[in-house]
């Protein structure tokens, strides 16, 4: 198992966001997480990502303790652990915050050079197979001004990769993206999935969803509602919340 | 040569050397208040109430009151405090650097709440230490977003060297006021607004091709 989190809490003032969390990723294994807006599923990725600290609850991830429960108090693993699994994991947000300084091939080679101390030369062959296989081999010397929504978030896919995480997070990939650029991005999605890439995905796509998903998990108000495997949760749920939402995609 | 009674060249020469101390005043203060400004930057940033309360504080007072008290403050103060003082060019170098450091720590500040959160979460899951995240990712779009702030800051440096003449340092309106009273003229003062043309000048120019520069992307 890849990413074990149980019984996740995490609270903004006092409002409970994630009420009681709890979710196992395998190794390659392709999980799609759905839910109504405030639901708490960016929130839930940010703490798995350790942009925010839980309230409570116990995170694993590719074997290492992140954080566990004493006392009812969380209590985090040591900055080197927190650090290495940090490198575990990649996330691909929605506005994709590349760097907009640096060129696309610097913001692919950037991280592996400094953070992970790869030599310069190997580093840059891996940002130009990457950059191949985003279609964008072309693009390396641009700045990522210079391109669409589309391209900018194939070069943050590659950021993330490059750093070769266990475990890709996306967090709407496709929100900020207009509707004519969001297939180039599934297709990329659809790709990693082929060659077995462990990821977790927040989308409204459902159709997509449908599609590249092992498995879905439905969350509304900071809980799991359901889950199940894609037949399961679009074909034919006999659970009343999530038939309320899916119908309101279908609808559409 | 004599324009108005006034003996241009023994004024220009006089001129030229005083122009010697405001250059002086000009990078003394600029090279010493830049890093000093993003100390105090980063203090008002921080989030222990005990450093950034003190440090805005500290900005207001000198945000807050002229130039030129200043001076005197660091000219006179010491000597009535301490018995002993700076000495007249070294008062005048601290009041404008700590004058300046507040300024520049507001521009600076401005430029680093103007960064996307975004940037830093990106940096952070990509495993950059806090150290690399500021220097690599943060400050480098810091400096594009002030220099224009920073450039205006720099034309009005050049013009409060001025005022050091309030505790006697011989900079160029020192030098013309002295030769317009002894002469009876305008000429030496026009001559001293030309001198602080040419060098804002020169400031206006190297900011524009410094802007030009960084012009290879946008936020
Ligand atoms: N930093 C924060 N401080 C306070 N409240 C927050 C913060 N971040 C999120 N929230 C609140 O937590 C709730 C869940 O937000 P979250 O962004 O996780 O939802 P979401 O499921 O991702 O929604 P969407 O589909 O709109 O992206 C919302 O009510 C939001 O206002
Ligand atoms: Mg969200």
């Amino acid at each position: 198992m890849l990413l074990l989190a149980e019984n996740i809490q995490k609270r903004f003032d006092s409002e409970n966001v994630l009420e009681d969390i709890s979710l196992e990723v395998n190794e390659g294994e392709v999980v799609v997480i759905i839910g109504p807006s405030g639901s708490g599923k960016s929130t839930l990725l940010r703490c798995l990502t350790q942009l925010e600290q839980v309230n409570s609850g116990r995170i694993e991830i590719n074997g290492k303790l992140m954080v566990d429960t004493v006392d009812g108090r969380a209590v985090y693993a040591d900055s080197k652990t927190l650090h290495e699994i940090l490198l575990d994991v990649g996330l691909v947000f929605q506005n994709f915050n590349l760097f907009p300084h640096y060129s696309v091939m610097k913001n692919i080679v950037d991280a592996q050079v400094n953070v992970l101390k790869r030599d310069k030369e190997e580093a840059r062959t891996i940002a130009m197979e990457l950059l191949k296989k985003m279609n964008l081999s072309d693009r390396g010397d641009a700045y990522p001004c210079e391109l669409s929504g589309g391209q900018q978030q194939r070069i943050a896919i590659s950021r993330a990769l490059a750093l070769n995480p266990k475990i890709l997070f996306f967090d709407e990939p496709t929100s900020a993206l207009d509707p004519e650029l969001t297939g180039e991005i599934l297709k990329v999605i659809r790709n990693l999935a082929n060659e077995n890439m462990t990821m977790v995905i927040v989308t409204h796509e459902m159709a997509f969803a449908k599609e590249v998903a092992d498995r879905v998990i439905f969350m509304d108000n900071g809980l799991v509602v359901e889950q199940g495997t894609p037949e399961e949760l679009f074909g034919n749920t006999v659970n009343q919340r999530t038939k309320e939402f899916l119908q309101r995609y279908s609808d559409i | 040569m004599r324009i108005d009674n006034v003996p241009i060249d023994l004024l220009l020469k006089n001129m030229l050397s005083a122009t010697g101390t405001v250059l002086l005043i000009f990078f003394l203060t600029a090279i010493l208040s830049i890093p000093l400004g993003f100390v105090v930057a980063l203090a008002r940033r921080s989030r222990f109430k005990i450093i950034s309360i003190p440090t805005r504080i500290y900005q207001l007072i000198f945000r807050g009151t002229p130039l030129m008290l200043q001076l005197f403050f660091f000219m006179y103060g010491p000597f009535y405090i301490f018995g002993i003082g700076f000495g007249r060019f070294n008062a005048c170098i601290i009041a404008f650097v700590i004058n300046y450091a507040a300024y520049f720590g507001e521009i600076f500040r401005g430029g680093i709440a103007a960064i996307p959160k975004g940037q830093y979460e990106a940096a952070k899951v990509l495993g950059y230490s806090k150290f690399q995240t500021f220097m690599r990712i943060i400050l480098p779009q810091v400096v594009k977003h002030v220099m224009p702030a920073t450039g205006n800051e720099f034309m009005t440096l050049v013009k409060d060297t001025s005022l050091a003449q309030v505790i006697s340092v011989a900079e160029i309106y020192n030098v013309a006021t002295n030769a317009g009273a002894r002469y009876f003229s305008t000429v030496p003062l026009i001559v001293a607004g030309i001198f602080y043309l040419v060098m804002n000048t020169v400031v206006e120019m190297a900011f524009k091709l410094i802007e030009k520069k960084l012009d290879y992307y946008r936020t």
